[in-house]
């Protein structure tokens, strides 16, 4: 097939903005039904206790109240929310109810829900709601879930879920590295408590159809198909009778639309009282509700010569994954340990990652999940050990970087999964040498650690491999219309990304039709197609995208077919112009569009794209800062993003998303921080408190992309491109921080680095210096 | 407990007379969304800190969330669908797609309510004055920096009088 770009790499201007910008965006709140009930969660006040009670007689008597479900309203066994990916046996016996029975184990967690006429009833009566909980002793940190004398599940044994191992190289040619290396240092590191916050909280609307016997549930994004799915098994339900209906969504960053509790509650309800039902979590309630994430400390060692050549590198690390095991909570633990080496030579690599349980909010995937982490340690060891060595910083990774000869690289298998990989395609010196070039490397480096107008100047550099385009497949229908316009099917979800401009950019060029021929894309809703497999890992574009692409094939394919027929020629003698309104061969032209053309009754192609193997692109970013060491504040000055992500098709769009998701990082690596006190209540359970950056925090982002390595595994040539924004900032800031702050001798070991923080440091440093 | 007994509010928005019987509790955002039926007011937090739920009330950019329906009582209110020229985008509309100034699409109303609200009171605002204004409404998908482009660019408009919709007062 021959392509002619002409939308694809261009900045069109996106689609889903014209109802967004007018207020028509059709968010789950925004859908009512008649006769639709209301429902609110009541949850635990208590991080961990036994339940003796749960008194629903007073809510239930309020006026407009309908139902009040606790887990004996469940039926014999109350319903587990499995693990969806990497499901392993160890860490199932550390699965969520769906309301809690016997123990509750963190402050938020699910004991009734209350179904009623209005909002304001349904929270009235949750007021009403007595639970009777014996508290029992909270564990809150690593050394508390290790020692064990507390336990979350004693039928497990233990707060220790599983250990992941991530192993390149033999453990022989480890233990030699270390044994034998000149040169080896040891650190220990620590990233806290974040969460993605998204502006819209999450919702569901489920509505039940007595007389089909058919559930119909809104307001499902990210993995609509997955939940889906699950929600029939949990219901004893075919999985046909349930219509899973993507809503346009406020934000998803990884967090959203895994499966919940409130994911079957709210249409169990739904089916047992016989209508529709509307849930809509408040602020507070998705502070302490959504999966939180990052929370993992690790000691990490490097081997290397004198030259600063790595030679190994190791860790124990363990994540704090809250109460109980979400769906994915695994992504970031393997992630963590299986990304550990990054774009770097390392030739030999073993990471242990434990799997632990506490009495805070369960932890999940969030964007760049584990490779933000891993990252962060990563890049700060380097410039330790850079420095203790002699060695320049940029020098350092320029040695170790792979070079275009060594790929694709290999990454370390993880155990128990056996999963590996390798990368795809790339050039990581390109990158990195364009990145110093457009921070001013040269000129810059001079102000690290000095003093200027009162504040400390840093400056730092570091470098990340993002994984993307995750199979197994996806699929894609494009309907050829009576009018000649084309509607694009695509089973990929809309997480606010701009999915459905870019989509219709590939069709459009792929069929060799302008823009507006473009009816419609819709996506990610079960009854679209087949089966779709959602948003996640920077997956939708190169997934979805190159599903497209094989349906415009095959839609081609089939207009060739029945317009050869009437032509009485072969399909191949065919050629379809004038942007597919007509077809001609042997002379003959034959009008396709229109009331007496071939697609009068519409004709439909479907399309598939399967792939086992992930695209990586890869980046570097730099920072610019300084540090007021009276008040440690830091002031970002500059900051530069340069990544490959192979194949561009919106550069507004792509953008769009590195900046907001480096701006998102920083405040994860700045301010954000969920922080519980000794109780396991949580402190920050507001906007208020919960600090997320503003307009005027970050202004000096700057964000290159390259396309000059395609991946060669998907026709498009793209990899995915949604998270490296976020992947090096903690450690980049972080580094930056040291380097302004080097005659203090501060090496920041833990996020976040707030002013407190960092003032701490400063004081605490081991090469004090007067202070201005 | 039970529920005190319903008040007939009166006001306009976007220039069209409404009365709504609400319980003194609903807040103006909720009334706006559920019983005028206008969703295009978010709301993101419900109290106060993200700005979603920013419209216009005689002139002022206010939060709806912390507001009560009844206190509306004699206002004129405006809100993102009172924006438009006509069907076509009004300028910061237009200027917000232009510089892509929005991803999900959440936080965009209460953007626009505010820069609207400020660009009718300040058409020359600098862009320090731009990022401080919108400080009160938080994004989590743009980083803000097409945000306040977007803003900076449709200044023109307001200046020549050309932006839709000016608050009544």
């Amino acid at each position: 097939m021959t392509r002619h770009d002409i939308l694809v790499g261009q900045p069109v201007e996106r689609l889903e903005d014209l109802r967004f910008l007018t207020g028509r965006g059709q968010y789950v709140d925004d859908r009512s039904v008649d006769g639709m009930l209301h429902a609110t969660l009541v949850r635990s006040a208590l991080a961990h206790g036994t339940i003796r009670a749960i008194d629903t007689a007073a809510a239930l008597a309020l006026p407009g109240v309908h139902a009040v479900y606790t887990a004996a309203d469940l039926g014999a066994k109350v319903p587990m929310i499995p693990m969806r990916m990497e499901a392993n046996a160890d860490l199932a016996r550390f699965e969520q109810p769906v309301l809690a029975h016997g123990k509750v184990r963190y402050v938020g967690e699910p004991l009734a829900l209350v179904v009623a006429d209005t909002p304001a009833i349904a929270e009235d009566a949750a007021g009403l709601v007595a639970a009777h909980i014996e508290p029992l002793p909270v564990v809150l940190d690593r050394t508390g879930a290790e020692r064990g004398d507390t336990l979350l599940f004693e039928q497990a044994g233990s707060n220790r879920g599983l250990a992941l191992q991530a192993l390149r190289g033999d453990a022989s040619a480890l233990d030699a590295a270390f044994r034998d290396a000149p040169y080896t240092c040891r650190r220990r590191f620590k990233v806290h408590r974040h969460t993605a916050a998204p502006m819209e909280t999450r919702g569901l609307l489920a509505e039940w159809d007595a007389a089909r016997q058919r559930l119909t549930v809104s307001g499902l994004v990210k993995v609509p198909f997955a939940i889906r799915a699950l929600l029939a098994t949990l219901l004893g339900m075919p999985e046909s009778a349930i219509d899973a209906v993507e809503s346009d969504c406020g934000g998803g960053f990884g967090m959203r639309g895994e499966f919940y509790p409130e994911d079957f509650l709210v249409p169990f309800a739904a089916r047992r009282l016989g209508r529709a039902v509307k849930w809509i979590e408040d602020r507070n309630e998705h502070l302490l509700a959504i999966t939180h994430a990052r929370e993992v400390e690790c000691e990490l060692e490097i081997a290397c010569d004198r030259d600063g050549t790595i030679r190994g590198l190791r860790g124990q690390g363990a994540y704090d994954l809250g109460a109980y095991i979400r769906p994915n909570a695994v992504t970031a633990p393997r992630n963590f340990a299986q990304m550990a080496g990054g774009p770097y030579r390392i030739p030999a690599l073993h990471m242990e990652v434990a799997l632990l349980v506490s009495n805070k909010t369960p932890a999940g995937s969030y964007r760049g999940p584990g490779r933000f982490e891993t990252d962060c340690f990563r890049e700060r060891l380097f410039d330790i050990a850079a420095g203790e060595l002699g060695i320049d910083r940029v020098a350092f990774r320029r040695h170790n970087l792979l070079r275009q000869d060594e790929m694709p690289s290999r990454l370390p298998i993880v155990m128990p999964y056996g999963s590996g990989g390798e990368t795809d395609s790339g050039n990581y010196h390109e990158t990195f040498e364009r990145c110093l070039a457009e921070i001013g490397w040269n000129d810059k480096v001079a102000l690290a650690g000095r003093q200027i107008d009162g504040v400390f100047h840093g400056i730092a550099i570091g470098c990340y491999i993002e994984g993307g385009g995750s199979g197994p497949r996806e699929h894609a229908r494009l309907v050829y219309e009576g009018d000649g316009r084309v509607a694009v099917h695509v089973g990929s979800s809309a997480v606010g990304q701009g999915l459905e401009t870019i989509f219709a950019q590939i069709a459009a060029d792929a069929l060799g039709l302008p823009m507006d021929r473009i009816s419609a894309v819709r996506h990610g809703s079960s009854g679209i197609v087949k089966m779709g497999y959602g948003s996640l890992g920077s997956r939708s574009t190169v997934m979805g995208g190159s599903a497209i692409l094989d349906a415009a094939n095959n839609l081609q394919h089939a207009i060739r077919t029945l317009a050869a027929a009437r032509l009485g020629c072969a399909p191949e003698e065919v050629s379809l112009e004038d942007g597919l309104r007509s077809a001609a061969a042997r002379g003959r032209v034959l009008a396709l569009a229109g009331p007496s053309g071939l697609a009068g009754g519409g004709i439909e192609a479907d399309g598939l794209f399967e792939n086992d193997r992930r695209t990586y692109s890869y980046g570097s970013h730099a920072a610019h800062l300084t540090v007021d060491a009276a008040t440690g504040q830091v002031r970002l000055l500059d900051y530069v993003s340069v990544e490959d992500v192979g194949r561009i098709i919106n550069p507004m769009t792509l953008h769009g998303q590195v900046i907001g998701a480096i701006v998102q990082a920083l405040g994860g690596t700045l301010l954000e921080h969920l922080v519980y006190d000794g109780q396991g209540q949580l402190l920050t359970g507001s906007l208020a408190s919960y600090l997320v950056p503003a307009a005027d925090d970050f202004p000096v982002i700057r964000s290159f992309v390259l396309e000059n390595h395609p991946s060669p595994l998907n026709p498009l040539g793209v990899k995915g491109a949604g998270e490296g924004g976020v992947i090096p900032v903690g450690g980049v800031i972080a580094n930056a921080i040291a380097s302004a702050l080097s005659s203090f001798g501060v090496q920041p070991d833990e996020l976040p680095l707030t002013p407190p923080r960092i003032w701490e440091l400063i004081r605490r440093g081991n090469a004090p210096v007067a202070l201005p | 407990m039970g529920n005190p007994p319903a008040r007939t509010v009166r006001f306009t928005v976007n220039g069209v007379p409404a009365t709504v019987e609400v319980e003194p509790r609903l807040t103006l955002a909720d009334c706006l969304r559920h019983a005028l039926e206008l969703t295009g007011t978010h709301v993101g937090c419900e109290h106060g800190v993200c700005g979603a739920c920013t419209v216009i009330v005689d002139g002022r950019a206010v939060r709806s969330c912390l507001m009560l329906a009844v206190q509306a009582e004699g206002c004129a209110v405006q809100t993102v669908e009172g924006l438009v020229d006509g069907e076509a985008l009004g300028p910061l509309q237009a200027a917000f797609r232009r510089h892509h100034a929005l991803q999900c699409g959440f936080c965009t109303p209460g953007m626009l309510m505010t820069s609207h609200a400020l660009l009718s009171s300040e058409p020359d605002a600098d862009v320090a004055r731009v990022r401080e204004a919108l400080s009160g409404n938080l994004c989590r998908c743009t980083g803000y920096i097409g945000i306040v482009e977007a803003v900076l660019d449709a200044r023109a408009a307001y200046k020549a009088g050309a932006g839709k919709g000016r608050p009544d007062r």
